[in-house]
């Protein structure tokens, strides 16, 4: 700690701040351009230049670090003259085009030239154009605008870890781009937009739609990373014009993923539905509330009373909201129906959820690891906010190791890493385990486990990655989306639970965005009753879904959609339209968007976040809770008669202290072996893991998006099954033949085929994941 | 006068750049005696200082001092880098250091190494440079081959490797930490100081940087003793240093005398100013030193502090003479024009303001200026000043303030009549 003072103020502060960092605590404003708290000093901008005591020149409070004893004059005249002064210079070759820029009114050149720009300009030479640079849907540059802040830059090396921006030329030529034009690669790109001070990078979905000041900005929670990122809604009218990080340093610090800044563009789609229908002799008649609940209670009520509650099936979306979900599973249970489940993607059910210990931990703690073990997580596509967590922790030296269906650049540096099939997968991860309990001498009081294990000696990757996480002071294990579809998902979570006891480490199953919240809501099979994968295989008679589209969000499309075809009535909650939609459902029931309704989400850090609806719901949708509580009523359910969302929430928190659930013994796997000659494995394409995202127009139209077609394989299987690159491949499943174009890449482990999930040709699949026969030939249509 | 009494001293022989050349002057017999002898760093330092030996790449920072800043004693890399980057216009010096005494500047290097800690070094070679870089490869080559460079020197136990990197035609990496950047393979860019790189330099450690010029002279001083070089120049200006005379003399080259030889012999040695025309200014230390118009230059004493009498500065020793023909307009108009192109651009008085110079010096020489031109320069100047992240600012500033200070009225016609004045070209 050392005294200083500023503008007469005295304060104590850490000997390791900056000026800057000083001033802002106290809330002295100094103006700035090039710094920013969370990227590293450039000192380039010389707006914060301020006058020291003991000093000659005006120093920039960004990187002059405080000392004892230090006077520090923000106002000056040697400090006012310096920043009028760098307000000219920032002023004379910039366009001053602000009545056609997005950033006008929010523009940080604009507020500071009111404080420090003169009226009239000295400059009177021509001034410079910068060319702008196609950077992708996502990002509108006006290159003429940058003043050369570097921000945008140092974003990419230090947080995004893609070195795809940098500066170009010398001097006034100095540019600020892409090295070759092309599309930003990052899942985290739209940072940048809030970063530059000025217009030269804009939002490209929000260009021209609406003035900063003409907005409302409304406190929400994101609904796609499963930490719940904080964001702001800004809004016109009942719009929600654009979506922006809301400062918040346990969870997503200053950043918001693509997907959750774009993904509004959805909220407007013409497919959203806004009237209650019911279908009255194969067509679609747009109905009122009453009718429609009426409708759908009466076709429920009448298969329960002729077959009973056994033949319904409840589904819901894992992001649908923690009220949501109670309501959903206290509604099918005040029915009698036990089949109700959240899990719409897995396909191996033989562990159960709430058989791990929730251990608590917090992002932070993640950051802070030294050890980290992803396994079968395409970690930046998952979860990007937390892939960002990993990066800086591997920056920092911690060692990152990566087991997967397929390897791809996560943009941090990597300790060790494998591509596996799943039979490779498996006996990796119990030879690790074998040597941490060799390590542990563990070995004598775990028979089941020791029979597991394998019997050659360890590999080199095995050891080494036992190693890391033995010698860690704090290791941290994830498993990932890729692992949790996987049809012998449970396997792999045991093993990686088993590590983590072994080795003390935390192990975080990283589930759909609001997973946690469905466990504790319990929207989960009762006793005896079927599980999702069952409810589609052994084909009910009646299904209730809510928030899904099942030829996209299950692991099984075909099947699922031969029961919902079979079925003889079908319920449906859902914000939008589809052509399947209609053909299956008989009661259609429009649900309001995140934006519209209120509810709480729990983040895989079991942090709970309640946010409030922002906007009016869209046409005449209803936010859920509002429709599951009429349903209730409807239906002569006990218990329904809350008043606001709150009411569900405090009765979850009652229902979630008084529990005492016994804990149940760890699954432990029969064996480890798995027939697999060649596996299909799957992935949700980022943009593409709900409804919201696959409406969002510029999310669709990025490269990740527009890649999704593409079967892929390496080039070993390509040359043993005989394939090539130039025609498309055909993937014979069961009954199930299916086309896609085929790109050899060798990221895909042996053994292997990838196909992204929720495109046309991946709804034809019986299982999104499993054995899958190719072949390819020229005639075959 | 006591000519090439350091860094040209092998400048009798023929071929000068030789090992055996060296060897003549006693080249290589410091390293050895410090390395047979084990001599302390601290020692080596209290002689550099007592040389009073100031950096010879512009600023004048005394070396002895410099050195002192390293914590040699701290585990892990350290570096000692020769900037022989040679940019500034008007020097010339380092390029003939390197074709004709190569041997001097590898000996000090390695003496550096050895006084600083640091097992690596690294010679940053302006890229045009292609005689002096074959040179220097060449004498790399012997050096390691008679053991001076490579593992347990003399069997010493001190290990150095000396590499050369080509530069890329940039002024900027002449700037210390500019340099470190380019060296490090990324765009070339000063840092902002402090950190300074005797705590986070190459790599991120600890680095001493110095030009060719101060390294050269570092054998000499430790053969001769830090009197001997003290007492060849003045007080606090120890030693003789290279001016490169550049511009209307009769015999333009570099001379190296004592320092504090006054100017007028200096002139004198380079053969005078050209025939028929009379001396009108000096700029002393490079083209981003102030201007000195002659009846002041011709009194005074090259010696850092002498230059500085007349708030010039005598820089690298690049001494551009002007005689009656020189439109001041145009020359400045030149300058300008160079600290705008070879501004890094990363901060916004150097980026924006360089090109604001240059813009309106050039409109008052086509005739075009106005009245408010000439106290807007001087204030553009005087905002870049001082402003900037490294000292390529000032640099482009002190002309132009020199300049007009010095010439106004030159300026002044400028505007008024939209050409020269009659006596001027
Ligand atoms: C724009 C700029 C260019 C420079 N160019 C050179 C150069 O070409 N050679 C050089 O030795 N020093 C140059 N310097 C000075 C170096 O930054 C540094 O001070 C010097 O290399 C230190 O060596 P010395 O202490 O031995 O003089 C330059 C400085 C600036 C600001
Ligand atoms: S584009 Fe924006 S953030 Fe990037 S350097 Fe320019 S002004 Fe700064
Ligand atoms: S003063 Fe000029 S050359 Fe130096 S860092 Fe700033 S812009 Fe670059
Ligand atoms: S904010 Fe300090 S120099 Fe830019």
């Amino acid at each position: 700690m050392v005294n200083i003072e500023i503008d007469g103020i005295p304060l104590k502060v850490d000997s390791s701040k900056m000026i800057i960092q000083a001033a802002d605590e106290a809330g002295i404003d100094i103006p700035r351009f090039c710094y920013h708290k969370k990227l590293s000093i450039a000192a380039n901008c010389r707006m914060c230049l301020v006058e020291v005591d003991k000093s000659r020149k005006a120093l920039p409070a960004c990187a002059t670090p405080v000392t004892e004893g230090m006077k520090v004059f923000t106002h000056s005249k040697v400090a006012i003259n310096a920043q009028r002064s760098v307000m000219e210079f920032l002023l004379i070759n910039h366009p001053l085009d602000c009545p056609i820029c997005d950033q006008g009114g929010e523009c940080e050149l604009q507020d500071l030239s009111m404080g420090y720009g003169e009226g009239v300009s000295r400059f009177t030479e021509g001034k410079r154009v910068v060319k702008d640079k196609d950077i992708g849907p996502l990002i509108r540059t006006d290159m003429t605008r940058c003043i050369h802040c570097t921000r945008c830059v140092r974003f990419g090396v230090e947080i995004a870890g893609v070195k795809e921006l940098g500066a170009t030329g010398r001097g006034e030529h100095m540019e600020i781009g892409t090295y070759v034009e092309h599309s930003l690669v990052s899942e985290l790109s739209g940072n940048i937009i809030d970063l530059c001070p000025v217009g030269a990078l804009t939002s490209k979905p929000f260009r021209y739609k609406a003035r900063a000041w003409e907005m409302k900005a409304h406190p929400s929670i994101a609904p796609h990373d499963a930490i719940g990122s904080n964001i702001e809604l800004h809004v016109r009218q009942n719009d929600v014009m654009r979506v922006v990080p809301r400062d918040n340093e346990s969870i997503n610090e200053a950043w918001l993923s693509d997907r959750d800044r774009f993904s509004y563009q959805a909220l407007a789609h013409p497919k959203r539905l806004t009237d209650p229908m019911i279908k009255v002799d194969d067509d679609w008649q747009v109905v009122d509330w009453q009718t429609a609940l009426e409708t759908a209670i009466k076709g429920l009520q009448t298969i329960i009373n002729k077959h009973g509650a056994e033949e319904v099936g409840g589904l819901i979306s894992p992001t649908t909201t923690l009220e949501e979900a109670f309501l959903f599973q206290k509604w099918l249970r005040g029915l009698g129906v036990e089949n109700i489940d959240h899990r719409l993607r897995q396909q191996d059910f033989s562990d159960h959820p709430q058989q791990y210990p929730l251990d608590n931990w917090t992002l932070g703690d993640v950051q802070e690891s030294d050890a980290i073990v992803l396994i079968g997580s395409h970690i930046r596509a998952e979860q990007p906010i937390l892939a960002h967590r990993i990066r800086q922790a591997a920056m920092m030296g911690a060692a990152v190791s990566n087991i997967n269906f397929f390897l791809t650049d996560l943009l941090m540096p990597i300790e060790y890493e494998m591509a596996v099939d799943i039979n490779t997968m498996l006996t990796t991860l119990a030879g690790i385990a074998k040597v941490l309990s060799t390590l542990m001498n563990d070995s004598d009081n775990d028979d089941e486990w020791q029979a597991l294990y394998p019997e050659r000696t360890p590999t080199a990757f095995e050891q080494n990655v036992a190693m890391q996480l033995s010698n860690a002071a704090s290791a941290t294990l994830i498993v990932g989306d890729l692992a949790n579809h996987h049809p012998d998902a449970a396997k792999i979570r045991a093993l990686v639970h088993k590590i983590a006891e072994l080795s003390g480490s935390r192990c975080i199953v990283v589930p759909s965005a609001n997973s946690h919240a469905h466990v504790i809501a319990n929207t989960l099979p009762g006793k005896e009753a079927k599980n999702s994968l069952q409810m589609w295989q052994q084909s009910l008679r009646a299904y209730v879904l809510m928030g899904f589209d099942a030829l996209h969000d299950t692991a099984v499309p075909v099947i699922a959609k031969q029961a919902l075809k079979r079925a003889s009535f079908v319920v449906a909650l859902h914000s939008f339209d589809s052509e399947f939609l209609r053909q299956t459902a008989d009661v259609i029931l429009p649900m309001a968007c995140f934006t519209e309704t209120s509810g709480t989400f729990v983040g895989i850090d079991k942090q709970w976040q309640q946010f409030a609806g922002a906007v009016a719901p869209r046409g005449d949708s209803r936010p859920a809770w509002k429709i599951l509580r009429v349903l209730g009523n409807v239906s002569h359910v006990e218990g329904f008669d809350y008043i606001s969302s709150q009411d569900v929430v405090d009765e979850v928190r009652q229902i979630q202290a008084e529990r005492h659930d016994k804990p149940i013994p760890p699954y432990i796997p029969d064996s480890l072996t798995v027939e697999s000659d060649l596996m299909m494995i799957s992935e949700v394409p980022m943009y593409r893991t709900d409804a919201l995202l696959r409406h969002s127009e510029a999310l669709q139209k990025t490269p990740e998006t527009q890649r999704i077609q593409f079967a892929r394989i390496n080039r070993k299987e390509a040359e043993k099954h005989g394939l090539n690159h130039q025609t498309p491949l055909t993937l014979t499943q069961q009954d199930s033949v299916v086309r896609l174009p085929l790109e050899i890449d060798d990221s895909i482990a042996d053994g292997c085929v990838y196909v992204a999930t929720t495109t046309d040709a991946a709804s034809r699949l019986v299982s999104l994941f499993g054995q899958v026969s190719v072949s390819q030939s020229e005639a075959a249509t | 006068m006591k000519l090439d009494q350091v860094c040209f001293r092998t400048n009798h022989l023929s071929p000068s750049w030789t090992l055996d050349a060296y060897r003549q002057v006693g080249g290589y017999q410091v390293l050895e005696n410090i390395l047979n002898n084990k001599l302390k760093p601290e020692s080596i330092i209290e002689q550099i200082k007592n040389s009073a030996l100031r950096g010879r790449g512009g600023a004048g920072f005394p070396t002895g001092l410099k050195w002192s800043f390293m914590p040699r004693r701290l585990p892990g890399d350290k570096y000692i880098v020769c900037n022989s980057d040679e940019g500034e216009p008007g020097t010339c010096k380092d390029r003939d250091i390197l074709r004709f005494n190569p041997h001097q500047v590898i000996e000090g290097m390695i003496i550096a190494g050895y006084t600083i800690g640091a097992q690596t070094g690294y010679n940053y070679i302006r890229g045009e440079f292609f005689e002096p870089i074959e040179r220097f490869e060449a004498a790399l080559e012997e050096a390691r081959e008679a053991g001076y460079l490579g593992k347990d020197l003399l069997g010493s136990g001190f290990n150095f490797q000396l590499h050369t990197h080509v530069g890329a035609g940039a002024y900027i990496c002449g700037e210390e930490t500019a340099l470190l950047e380019s060296l490090e393979g990324k765009k070339g860019q000063p840092r902002y100081k402090p950190p300074f790189p005797a705590g986070y330099g190459l790599y991120g450690r600890p680095t001493t940087i110095n030009n060719t010029e101060s390294l050269a002279s570092i054998p000499v001083i430790l053969q001769h003793g830090a009197d001997w070089f003290h007492e060849l120049g003045t007080p606090n200006n120890g030693g003789s240093k290279i001016f490169c005379m550049t511009g209307h003399v009769n015999k333009p080259g570099n001379y190296e005398v004592p320092l504090g030889t006054p100017f007028a012999e200096l002139l004198e040695l380079a053969g005078g100013v050209r025939n028929g025309h009379q001396l009108k200014a000096v700029i002393p230390g490079g083209s981003s030193t102030p201007v000195v118009p002659a009846e002041i230059m011709m009194g005074l004493d090259m010696s850092y502090d002498g230059i500085a009498k007349a708030r010039s500065m005598l820089g690298a020793g690049s001494v551009i003479v002007m005689d009656d023909s020189t439109c001041m307009v145009k020359a400045l108009q030149r300058i300008a024009y160079f600290y705008y192109e070879e501004s890094c651009g990363q901060c916004t008085p150097c980026r924006e303001g360089t090109g604001w110079l240059y813009r309106v010096v050039k409109r008052i020489e086509d005739g075009q200026g106005k009245q408010e031109d000439l106290d807007r320069l001087v204030d553009v100047a005087e905002n870049i000043n001082g402003n900037t992240i490294c000292a390529l600012g000032d640099a482009a500033a002190a002309p132009v303030v020199s300049f007009i200070k010095h010439f106004r009225d030159e300026f002044q016609y400028h505007i008024d009549h939209g050409r020269c004045m009659d006596n001027t070209a």
